[in-house]
């Protein structure tokens, strides 16, 4: 898969709900008939697929809130997995 | 069971993950295959749209995150829009399970407003006269309309299909028809033997060639659909070698509540002997799934015997299904016997044997699910 560009925005495809789980303590992608429980970094990042934020503004976001530089390729990876499951896709 | 033992295995139990609302027995279909009780006759007393609510509110406080509304047939329940609102507005994922028989423009645009998630329509096959056969309607034509009708407001759509020796030779078209219909996932669901499909198993059950090639088209259609739509391949379990995680274990995830509330670890469980289920009615769900002598009866692994209890992949198959084991063996603690290693494999071993010639060995005509068959046999 080509590597993301910095304009693109990825955004949850409508099969899929991500919800917070008190019972859980836990992020889950919801969809028809089952679930997965995510882990922290994931949902951090699915939690700002919101369709109007380009990839590099995500990374930037995710950067300043955890103080954590050079995350690029880390969520690069994430997002190229989430795609190949299905559950992102790109706004133009 | 031992009470002793009650309070910590009560506090292993995760949450309920997957509630299942059996709203009604009541069925416009007759599927040979159907999953409800041989006598579901015996089911008049309906829990109200007020008893429904309270199970819906007191599963997801203990966790309970996909509510699938099933039956019979849920569209049949007046207060179906009532009860999918109060789901959503729960926070649950919500699956509507239906035959499509009273599914219109109308009702799923009340759906969709109330919040329903996802849709599921069964059909029974890709041509009109076995799909109609099978379910002993005229349904084909009106479930097309319904899946165009479930797409057309923007749902996702899971098409289920049962497979059988009666239909699983067209897997092929039926591939095809989940494509022309865009449906999301496709379900290819090799029966399973309970209830109506036990009853006619002599029917249903598939050679060992018709599985292999339907399982090699299905690998086919995979690759060639690269992922447009899913496929879902549920294997048949007599040919598995190996029992099925039946529910991922009793009581483990997988809440099912009948029509007439009783509760139950699955859609099968009513007819194990010697447990009493617990009944919505009676007890509130945190009772029920924590603390019921039902519920804990199989949970864990206190209950096993050889040759599950030395088995290494006891927690993995979890010692297959309950409801299996009793059928066939007459002991529900027995080693499912779809498994090698179980004494009592034989009958499967023949039943699958007699499966193997191109003209089903029958002794009795095939069963449509139908009330006056159910009072038939309860009476028998």
């Amino acid at each position: 898969m080509a590597e993301i560009s910095l304009q693109a925005q990825p955004v949850l495809r409508s099969l899929y709900r991500l919800q917070w789980e008190e019972a859980q303590q836990a992020w889950v992608l919801l969809y028809p008939e089952g679930m997965v429980r995510l882990n922290g970094p994931a949902a951090e990042i699915l939690r700002r697929c919101n369709g109007t934020t380009r990839f590099s503004a995500l990374v930037e976001d995710l950067e300043r809130a955890f103080s954590a530089p050079g995350l690029r390729d880390d969520v690069s990876d994430f997002l190229t997995e989430a795609t190949n499951r299905g559950w992102i896709e790109f706004t133009e | 069971m031992a009470g002793s033992n009650l309070p910590s295995k009560s506090s292993r139990a995760g949450p309920p993950l997957w509630l299942l609302a059996e709203l009604t027995y009541r069925c416009p279909l007759h599927c040979v295959y159907c999953s409800n009780p041989l006598d579901f006759a015996k089911v008049e007393d309906e829990l109200s749209t007020d008893d429904w609510k309270r199970v819906f509110r007191e599963a997801r406080s203990l966790g309970a995150v996909q509510l699938g509304f099933s039956g019979g047939e849920p569209m049949l329940r007046e207060d179906l829009v009532d009860l999918v609102a109060e789901a959503r507005n729960l926070g649950f994922y919500t699956n509507l399970i239906t035959s499509g028989v009273g599914l219109n423009e109308e009702r799923i645009k009340a759906l969709k407003s109330a919040g329903l998630d996802h849709i599921q329509v069964s059909f029974q096959d890709s041509s009109k006269e076995v799909n109609d056969f099978l379910s002993n309607t005229r349904t084909f034509d009106l479930k097309l309309r319904v899946a165009r009708l479930v797409k057309s407001h923007g749902y996702p759509m899971v098409l289920n299909v049962v497979l059988s020796r009666l239909n699983i030779d067209h897997i092929e078209r039926i591939i095809e028809m989940a494509v022309a219909l865009d449906a999301d996932f496709l379900e290819l669901a090799n029966t399973q033997y309970y209830g109506w499909a036990y009853l006619n198993r002599d029917h249903l059950l598939p050679t060992r060639a018709q599985l292999e090639r339907a399982e090699q088209v299905t690998n086919d259609y995979r690759r060639r659909l690269r992922g447009r739509i899913k496929l879902f391949f549920v294997v048949p379990d007599y040919y598995a070698g190996r029992p099925k995680a039946c529910m991922n274990g009793w009581a483990s995830v997988f809440l099912n509540i009948a029509p007439d509330g009783l509760a139950l670890p699955c859609q099968a469980a009513r007819m194990l002997p010697g447990l009493q289920f617990p009944n919505v009615r009676e007890s509130s769900v945190r009772e029920i799934w924590h603390d019921s002598a039902a519920f804990n009866a199989y949970r864990g692994e206190d209950w096993m015997h050889e040759p599950c209890r030395s088995c290494p992949e006891r927690t993995k198959d979890f010692g297959g299904c309950r409801c299996q084991a009793y059928m066939l063996t007459g002991a529900a603690a027995n080693a499912d016997p779809v498994c090698e290693l179980s004494p009592h494999h034989g009958s499967i071993a023949e039943a699958v044997e007699r499966a193997q010639v191109a003209q089903a060995q029958v002794t009795r005509p095939l069963v449509f699910r139908d009330r006056s068959a159910s009072v038939d046999l309860i009476r028998a």
